[in-house]
């Protein structure tokens, strides 16, 4: 496989998860997480690390896929993988914008939105299964799964700090206790 | 809504909706990118009215993609057209984009590093537990009403237990939801 061929094959594959990402990016992770270890050789523990990554920058977590993009082709995979994953779903909603400002609200366009709301909760549910069984894998890291929750759930704290005050935790956890 | 277009006071240039966007791409720390969004647009600019805004996070929700970058193309695409979209979803991603590929270089030449494995896997335990109360927010609504309590644990077992592909899924879930769902089938 030639360069070219194999970055246009990651190409395909990251403009696919774009359009397939309904109602966020979580949906797509079970799928994304199959493809990187059955395409790329990209082990479950490496994309649970890189998932981590998304989670400590800014903006959309999703940006994610640029490190995956870095891991398996260097800056041209990078560079490939973030055109492929933003550009359909910004070109669908420059159309979808578009129309909406002719056609105006529709009760179609509501049947849609309530129609996706189920099926992309049921997503972020296997999503979230996806991830939580690569990382939920010992005491601590249930732990500081369950603490992350019940603090958002029970308290007004930040979510930054939360996320940030359990992570730091959980290193000094696992460093100790020598368990993930 | 009787006026669908945004009104603008003052509408922004691409070099402004660039900027003010970038400066949420770069603190919109742990997600939440849409508060941050309405605080910009509604409160602090005035650029688009909050039942506009309201119309446009409902667009950007039905149309596949990310929420917070769908409704930066829909609303920069209003305010300053197809320059203003890719000026205001550049803005946004740039700087989380730059340092997810700093951090992601980090990783690769530091693929034994103890204590960074430790982190990531540490915050990717962390963010389990930020998604199932994410997951726990937007379901409140749904989870209490019985066919969408159906169709979440039908998405649900197609993918996670079945394990068929995610078009599949869709393909099969999203007409029995739309049917259930169509005008005038529940009021």
């Amino acid at each position: 496989m030639t360069n070219t061929a194999s970055l246009l094959g990651l190409a395909s594959s990251f403009a696919l998860f774009s359009i397939l990402a309904v109602g966020g990016g979580v949906a797509v992770l079970p799928e994304m997480q199959a493809l990187m270890a059955q395409r790329y050789g990209i082990s479950g523990e490496s994309f649970v690390h890189i998932y981590g990554i998304g989670q400590l920058a800014p903006g959309p977590n999703m940006l994610m896929v640029l490190a995956l993009g870095y891991r398996i082709a260097g800056f041209a995979g990078a560079l490939t993988v973030l055109v492929a994953f933003f550009t359909p779903a910004l070109l669908l909603s420059l159309i979808g914008g578009r129309i909406w400002d002719k056609v105006g609200e529709t009760p179609w366009r509501r049947a849609v939105q309530n129609a996706l709301e189920p099926v992309s909760l049921g997503l972020m549910i296997s999503g979230l299964y996806a991830i939580a069984r690569e990382a939920l894998n010992g005491p601590v890291s249930f732990g500081l799964c369950a603490l992350t929750f019940a603090l958002l759930v029970a308290t007004r704290i930040n979510p930054v700090l939360i996320m940030l005050g359990a992570s730091a935790t959980g290193v000094v956890l696992m460093k100790i206790s020598g368990l993930p | 809504m009787s006026d669908t277009t945004l009104a603008a006071p003052a509408r922004p240039g691409l070099g402004e909706l660039f900027f003010q966007f970038l400066i949420i791409g770069a603190i919109s720390f742990g997600g939440g990118i849409v508060a941050y969004e309405r605080s910009l647009l509604v409160d602090q600019k005035k650029w688009v009215d909050a039942d506009s805004f309201m119309a446009a996070l409902a667009l950007s929700q039905t149309l596949p993609g990310l929420n917070s970058v769908n409704l930066a193309a829909i609303v920069g695409q209003r305010l300053a057209g197809l320059s203003g979209a890719i000026a205001s979803v550049v803005g946004l991603i740039l700087p989380g984009a730059i340092l997810v590929l700093i951090l992601g270089i980090l990783y690769e030449n530091s693929h034994n590093n103890p204590l960074a494995n430790l982190a990531l896997a540490a915050v990717a335990a962390a963010a389990t537990g930020l998604i199932a109360n994410t997951v726990r927010e937007l379901g409140r609504k749904r989870f209490r009403d019985p066919l969408s309590l159906a169709l979440i644990a039908v998405t649900f077992t197609l993918m996670s237990i079945l394990k068929l592909s995610l078009p599949l899924v869709l393909a099969i879930v999203f007409p029995i939801a739309l049917w259930f769902n169509r005008p005038g089938a529940r009021s």
